[in-house]
């Protein structure tokens, strides 16, 4: 694969199928962050063909101090959030339940309803087509601020500080998330795939 | 994060830890955001309860299977729209 600082310097020497490459590498990406933030996919085409235009004008402010990906993903959320803004209807931190549900435990904090086995089940028996299903779903269904974080953090695989970056919030904001984030994954993995075992 | 943290805060200094504080401590330790001694707390609690070890390797396995979600693929309209897209902002000099 073409590194990024490669297909750059022939984007900036004005070779069309470098933007191209570009475009097919990070265009789904952005196409799915920018979904995170607005209603309809239209808006969504919009916001993302915006984010390259202004990459494209901004190419020569670029300066290769974080990667590309994360500079591309930063503009999007910049723009994002100037447009459609699905993000103002939901508010940060009410969605701060517990991990695992408190009925799960007993008085003093152990396990009563321990949890049940599903790892074997997601890698070896599960059809990979409907595993694929139930966790898009799964995802889809995150609310808005804790579906960007983990798709940041966790599907595009960016450092916790360029998730902060991007998104423009606290290590310790970006941390919550996560955290409620991927505990609502994981619930739902338990939850579909579960107690095979048990 | 209202919720764990006065829940924490209550319960932490020395005591050891009960599951309910491990499951909402996991991605802390997963993300190197503990404490050595917090860190050294979870490891001990983990190493006596297959249960918080199960659930630990479960948000490993959520992690990776995450990571397998992949992105739309781009229809061919929008790809041509981009293209479009390139060959106005050359023109713009």
């Amino acid at each position: 694969m073409e590194p990024d600082e490669e297909l750059l310097r022939r984007l900036r020497a004005g070779d069309e199928r470098a933007f191209v490459v570009l475009v097919q590498r990070y265009n789904g990406a952005m196409f799915r962050l920018a979904l995170s933030f607005v209603d309809s996919r239209a808006v969504a085409e919009e916001v993302v063909q915006e984010t390259w235009l202004a990459a494209l004008r901004g190419l020569g402010r670029f300066e290769g101090r974080s990667s590309l990906k994360t500079w591309l993903f930063t503009i999007l959320v910049n723009r994002a959030r100037t447009t459609g803004v699905r993000e103002s209807r939901s508010v940060p931190v009410a969605d701060a339940g517990p991990a695992v549900d408190a009925s799960r435990f007993g008085p003093s904090g152990t396990w009563a309803s321990p949890p049940e086995q599903w790892i074997e089940e997601a890698e070896n028996r599960v059809d990979a087509a409907k595993l694929s299903e139930l966790l898009q779903s799964s995802f889809d269904a995150l609310p808005a601020r804790q579906r960007e974080v983990v798709l940041l953090r966790d599907v595009e695989e960016l450092s916790s500080t360029e998730v902060c970056t991007v998104l423009a919030i606290s290590e310790a904001n970006q941390r919550v998330l996560l955290h409620r984030g991927r505990s609502k994954l994981r619930q739902s993995l338990e939850s579909e795939l579960g107690g095979g075992v048990r | 994060m209202r919720f764990s943290l006065t829940f924490w805060r209550r319960r932490s200094r020395s005591r050891a830890l009960v599951c309910q504080e491990v499951v909402e401590l996991v991605t802390d330790y997963l993300e190197d955001a503990l404490s050595a001694a917090d860190r050294g707390r979870l490891e001990e609690h983990l190493a006596g309860c297959p249960h918080c070890t199960e659930y630990l390797a479960q948000m490993r396995e959520t992690i990776r299977l995450a990571g397998r979600l992949t992105p739309a693929d781009l229809t061919p309209d929008m790809t041509s729209e981009l293209t479009d897209l390139y060959r106005l902002w050359r023109a713009e000099g």
